[in-house]
């Protein structure tokens, strides 16, 4: 089993420790409403040092970034960071990701711990365009630090950080260590993620200078059972839970990112079937007034009839009421449909919701 | 982790505290957690009798569902309903406030049969 450069500073904090991709990782410290809570409210790190970083390097980098992934990473300047998705040729999703642009050479792929071998196999099968991919995995940390007081904390590091724009990055030195900082998350709240390589004391001197910047905001750490409830609310897709290969980015509401007039990519002829042949589902959101708790892979139901199936759902930590993303056949799929979760085998009425389950400005 | 002596357990971590013809059942410390944040606590409230061993509720926490067995048979008296607005309770003070259902014991003999704390604490370590 794995551990992050944090592992003993989550074992002396008590973090309830779980085996997440290879990895040892707190999944709360305290409770995960309250880590919740906290990150909506004030500002909380999390250790997701387990994340891929793969980096991209050659003269054709551009070329085979765009090859393998649907968004259009020609868009990117140094400095920018790009949400897409790989896919397969049948359009399936390989996984979900972020793209750097460190320069014209050079691009940071920040890939789910899950699949980071997976998708190594996959950038190497597909690299015919001559560049090295290293996997760096192992040397980077990775801290989130989320949350509307994040950035008083991370100006701390690095002053120049407030002013960083939503999905922009800059590199800094702290205590002699280089740091890459962008203005990303997964928790939709104003947040930064803080990559840098070092050793355990390093890092370990890095977690607790943020947490002395932290102390007059009350600042926590947080678990991944948060990461996931935060995600959910905004309704952001998680590998393995929304989207995996046997879903398309169209049907899983990730059509912003699937650039179909952009030159040949791995999974482009098959997207453009999709769309020729209309969408057969639909991720959609629902909550519900009834007090119920639904979870991957309860039934949706119309008048007895299955309709689809949630792939996230829970209780929302803010609004209290149940909320769940759900593949639902395309004639149910409209905002504002009446359905049912179906719980134990009983009906608990719903409905189709726009996204996000909480307004956010970030 | 909290296993007060003056309790029975049942290997399913519910606890039972006998006062007079009557119990009070709860979930253990232990179980609180393993469950983490409590969300809400469904238990019917027209539920009229517990059977010993059979369900009589759920118990929904932010990362899983769990169904509740009563550790004895029983007429419901009383279900927690603090717990409708504060199902936290239940981690809080899983023990205290944080108690299920009160229960008239159909047959108190039931209750030598469940775990006593030395035992339960043998269970959980």
């Amino acid at each position: 089993m794995k551990q992050t450069k944090f592992y003993d500073i989550h074992e002396k904090l008590g973090a309830k420790l779980v085996d997440f991709a290879g990895f040892k990782m707190p999944i709360q410290y305290t409770s995960i409403i309250e880590e919740h809570k906290c990150v909506r409210n004030s500002v909380g790190v999390f250790d997701v040092s387990h994340m891929g970083e793969v980096k991209v390097k050659g003269e054709k980098a551009l070329d085979f970034v765009q090859f393998i992934t649907v968004n259009d990473a020609s868009k990117l300047v140094p400095g920018k960071v790009q949400y897409s998705a790989m896919c397969y040729e049948d359009a399936g999703i390989v996984d979900d990701l972020l793209v750097y642009k460190i320069n014209d050479n050079e691009y940071m792929l920040v890939i789910n711990a899950s699949n980071i071998e997976k998708d190594l196999r996959w950038m190497n099968q597909n690299n015919s365009f001559g560049v090295s991919i290293i996997d760096e995995t192992e040397e980077y940390s990775l801290l989130a630090v989320q949350g509307p007081y994040s950035d008083q904390v991370v100006r701390k590091l690095y002053p120049e950080s407030g002013s960083l724009e939503y999905y922009t990055f800059t590199t800094a030195v702290y205590n002699d260590i280089p740091l890459l900082i962008s203005r990303t998350g997964y928790t939709g709240e104003l947040g930064y993620e803080i990559y840098f390589k070092g050793n355990v004391e390093q890092a370990e001197k890095i977690w607790n200078d943020i947490f002395s910047f932290g102390h007059e905001y009350k600042i926590k750490p947080v678990g991944l059972g948060a990461r996931d409830s935060l995600r959910l609310e905004m309704g952001y897709c998680l590998y393995g839970n929304d989207i995996d290969q046997t879903t398309n980015t169209l049907e899983a509401g990730l059509g912003w990112i699937t650039k179909l007039k952009k030159d040949n990519f791995i999974g482009k002829n098959s997207l453009l079937k999709v769309k020729e042949n209309g969408l057969k589902r639909k991720l959609v959101a629902i909550t519900s007034d009834e007090k119920c708790f639904p979870r991957h892979g309860y039934d949706i139901t119309l008048e007895d009839k299955k309709i689809g199936v949630v792939t996230s759902g829970m209780v929302s930590p803010v609004t209290e009421k149940p909320i769940a993303l759900a593949y639902v056949e395309i004639d149910y799929a409209s905002v504002g449909g009446a359905v049912n979760f179906l719980i134990r085998g009983k009906e608990i009425p719903a409905k189709i919701v726009q996204l996000p389950f909480v307004k956010k400005i970030i | 982790m909290n296993v007060p002596a003056e309790l029975k357990y049942t290997k399913d971590h519910e606890w039972l505290k006998i006062e007079g013809s009557n119990g009070f059942i709860g979930i253990t410390d232990y179980a609180q957690g393993e469950l983490g944040d409590v969300v809400f606590v469904d238990i019917d409230p027209d539920l009229s009798e517990l059977v010993k061993g059979e369900s009589f509720g759920t118990i929904e926490a932010v990362k899983t569902v769990s169904d509740l067995y009563a550790p004895v048979s029983g007429k419901v008296i009383e279900v927690n309903s603090k717990l409708q607005d504060e199902p936290q309770l239940v981690n809080s003070d899983p023990y205290g406030e944080g108690w299920l259902i009160k229960i008239e014991l159909t047959d108190k003999a039931q209750a030598d049969e469940l775990l006593g704390s030395e035992s339960y604490k043998e269970q959980i370590s």
